[in-house]
């Protein structure tokens, strides 16, 4: 399979890999996909009182366009606030990096990562 | 010797012509240029000549005579006109047919093709190590098992089975059922015998062994006589059995790439399981949570099947851009389904996908081995570092306590 340009760039240079501290309140972690389906996304977003999203991390089990569309997001999110955040499209993702049809699902995962950390940032804020 | 780049180590997918093979079939394609079915003049022959000197060379490899080597396009074909040619033969006598769940495609759909036919087959479970359980092949061979199919070691991870001990067990339980085995990763590879495994039919092909594409061979029993039907019909080439003008540069090139294997067999067994062992352990000697798919005792000398957990196989492939191997990971398939075989084996989906296939051959080098090697622990390393699966292992994090979303398909 041919791997576009984008993919290789973000496979090979990952962006924001690394880990956000979980148990931190301004903090919030998604984590989607399965091990026995080849890909899971963990995606880390610090968003700051006004909703606004500071800093991205992730890291992802999975292969090149799972890893890229991962990385993509992590820059695409920073600064967007979190109402902006949820508007990401998968069908973007997947445009922006020219996934092959075999390979959308790693786009969906991607978009599925910011909702679950959202959600999870949310789900903190709440019980506080 | 300089390495040179990209390395080839997925010799289970082809391998290179030998040099001598290719040196052997050139003069077929231009001066000796025949057909093997022209009676009438010299050219036929002569190409007729060489063809029958290559059905030697391969029928002396598997412990056969030349009378019972039918020239295919390959072993795809000669699985299926083995397992379809004998079960429309024999359709008289039953309707059963038995096979391993591991077995490759071109046996597996034969089989489907004949269930619609109404034929009845039985798939069989494999133990954790890909060999068959023979108490369990016994009890499923009755009086109405036409053929039972089973090949001589796995394209995936090597595993050799034990082809003397079923081919016995067969006969023994009933003698009319038919025993065919894909023999196209193990000929040439490990000793095998027609007569000691008392097979009837079996399946070779030459560019498994350093000869040309889309030529192979059926092997078909003469004593006693094997009796199969035709997939091809035409002109009653090959005694009947597969019509067809001969495709005579390759035959030559086959029968070459056979004898060369013949003799060397032995010698070159001994390196690449050398070569192999040494791969292995540089590899697991710096990489903790590394797995070894298949069988350690009953395996292929160049074949080496390991799963990196926490690692995705597809992602390493692509970190491997250098070196040509092969991965169980559902990614490089289209199903998006992880290796039937690894699954078969036992093997949990996550370390399917965790998997890489190594196949060493007959022109690979240490220098290579150390270099793969090489690569292979630091791209695992740095996949690891971007892996969540790795830190939650790290951490101490159970993954099978997770309640893991299946979402993306």
């Amino acid at each position: 399979m041919a791997y576009s340009e984008k993919v290789i760039d973000h496979y090979e240079n990952p962006r924001n890999v690394g880990s956000l501290d979980k148990n931190d309140p301004s903090v919030g972690t998604g984590l989607v996909g399965a091990p026995a389906c080849g890909d899971v996304m963990k995606l880390q977003l610090r968003i700051d009182e006004r909703g606004v999203i500071q800093d991205a991390k992730f890291k992802t089990f999975g292969c090149g366009s799972a890893i890229a569309s991962s990385s993509l997001v992590t820059e695409w999110v920073k600064g967007m606030t979190v109402d902006q955040a949820m508007e990401v499209k998968n069908t973007k993702i997947a445009e922006e990096l020219n996934l092959p049809p075999v390979k959308i699902h790693c786009s969906v995962l991607a978009e599925d990562a910011i909702k679950a950390a959202i959600a999870d940032y949310k789900a903190k804020k709440a019980a506080r | 010797m300089a390495l040179k780049l990209p390395i080839f180590m997925d010799n289970h997918s082809t391998t290179p012509v030998d040099p001598r093979v290719l040196e052997a079939m050139i003069p077929y394609f231009t001066t000796e240029f025949g057909n093997a079915a022209s009676r009438t003049h010299v050219f036929g022959w002569k190409a007729e000549e060489a063809v029958e000197q290559a059905r030697s060379h391969v029928a002396a490899l598997i412990g056969a005579s030349a009378k019972e080597i039918v020239f295919t396009s390959g072993a795809t074909e000669s699985d299926n006109l083995a397992i379809k040619g004998a079960a429309w033969f024999h359709k008289a006598r039953g309707n059963h047919l038995i096979t391993l769940e591991t077995e490759h495609k071109a046996v597996l759909d034969s089989m489907k093709r004949l269930e619609k036919e109404g034929y009845q087959v039985s798939y069989l479970p494999v133990e954790k190590d890909g060999r068959v359980d023979l108490a369990r092949l016994e009890a499923a061979i009755t009086d109405k098992t036409l053929l039972v199919s089973i090949m001589l070691a796995n394209n995936e991870i090597g595993t050799v089975q034990d082809v003397h001990a079923i081919g016995e067990l067969i006969k023994k339980k009933n003698k009319l059922t038919l025993f065919h085995c894909d023999a196209v990763q193990g000929v040439g590879k490990v000793p095998f015998d027609v007569e000691a495994a008392r097979t009837d039919l079996v399946s070779v092909t030459a560019h498994k062994m350093y000869g040309p594409k889309g030529v192979g061979a059926l092997y078909v029993r003469r004593k006693p006589r094997v009796r199969i039907d035709p997939i091809i019909d035409g002109g009653g080439h090959e005694r009947g059995m597969r019509s067809g003008t001969l495709n005579v540069p390759g035959i030559v090139g086959f029968g070459m790439a056979a004898k060369i294997a013949k003799e060397e067999m032995s010698h070159e067994g001994t390196r690449l399981l050398a070569l192999r062992e040494r791969l292995r352990k540089m590899i697991q000697a710096r990489l903790p949570e590394t797995y070894v798919n298949g069988s350690v005792d009953h395996r292929l000398p160049g074949n080496l099947n390991i799963s990196f957990g926490y690692v995705e196989g597809e992602s390493l492939l692509m970190a491997l851009k250098e070196v040509a191997v092969s991965s169980g990971s559902a990614c490089t398939s289209a199903s998006l389904e992880p290796s039937y075989v690894l699954r078969a084996c036992g093997i949990g989906e996550e370390m399917a996908h965790s998997s890489i296939r190594f196949g060493l051959g007959r022109f690979n080098t240490e220098e290579e081995v150390d270099y793969v090697a090489g690569v292979i622990v630091e791209k695992v390393e740095r996949l690891r570092a971007l892996s969540p699966l790795w830190e939650m292992f790290q951490e101490g994090v159970d993954l099978k306590s997770i309640n893991w979303q299946a979402n993306a398909h």
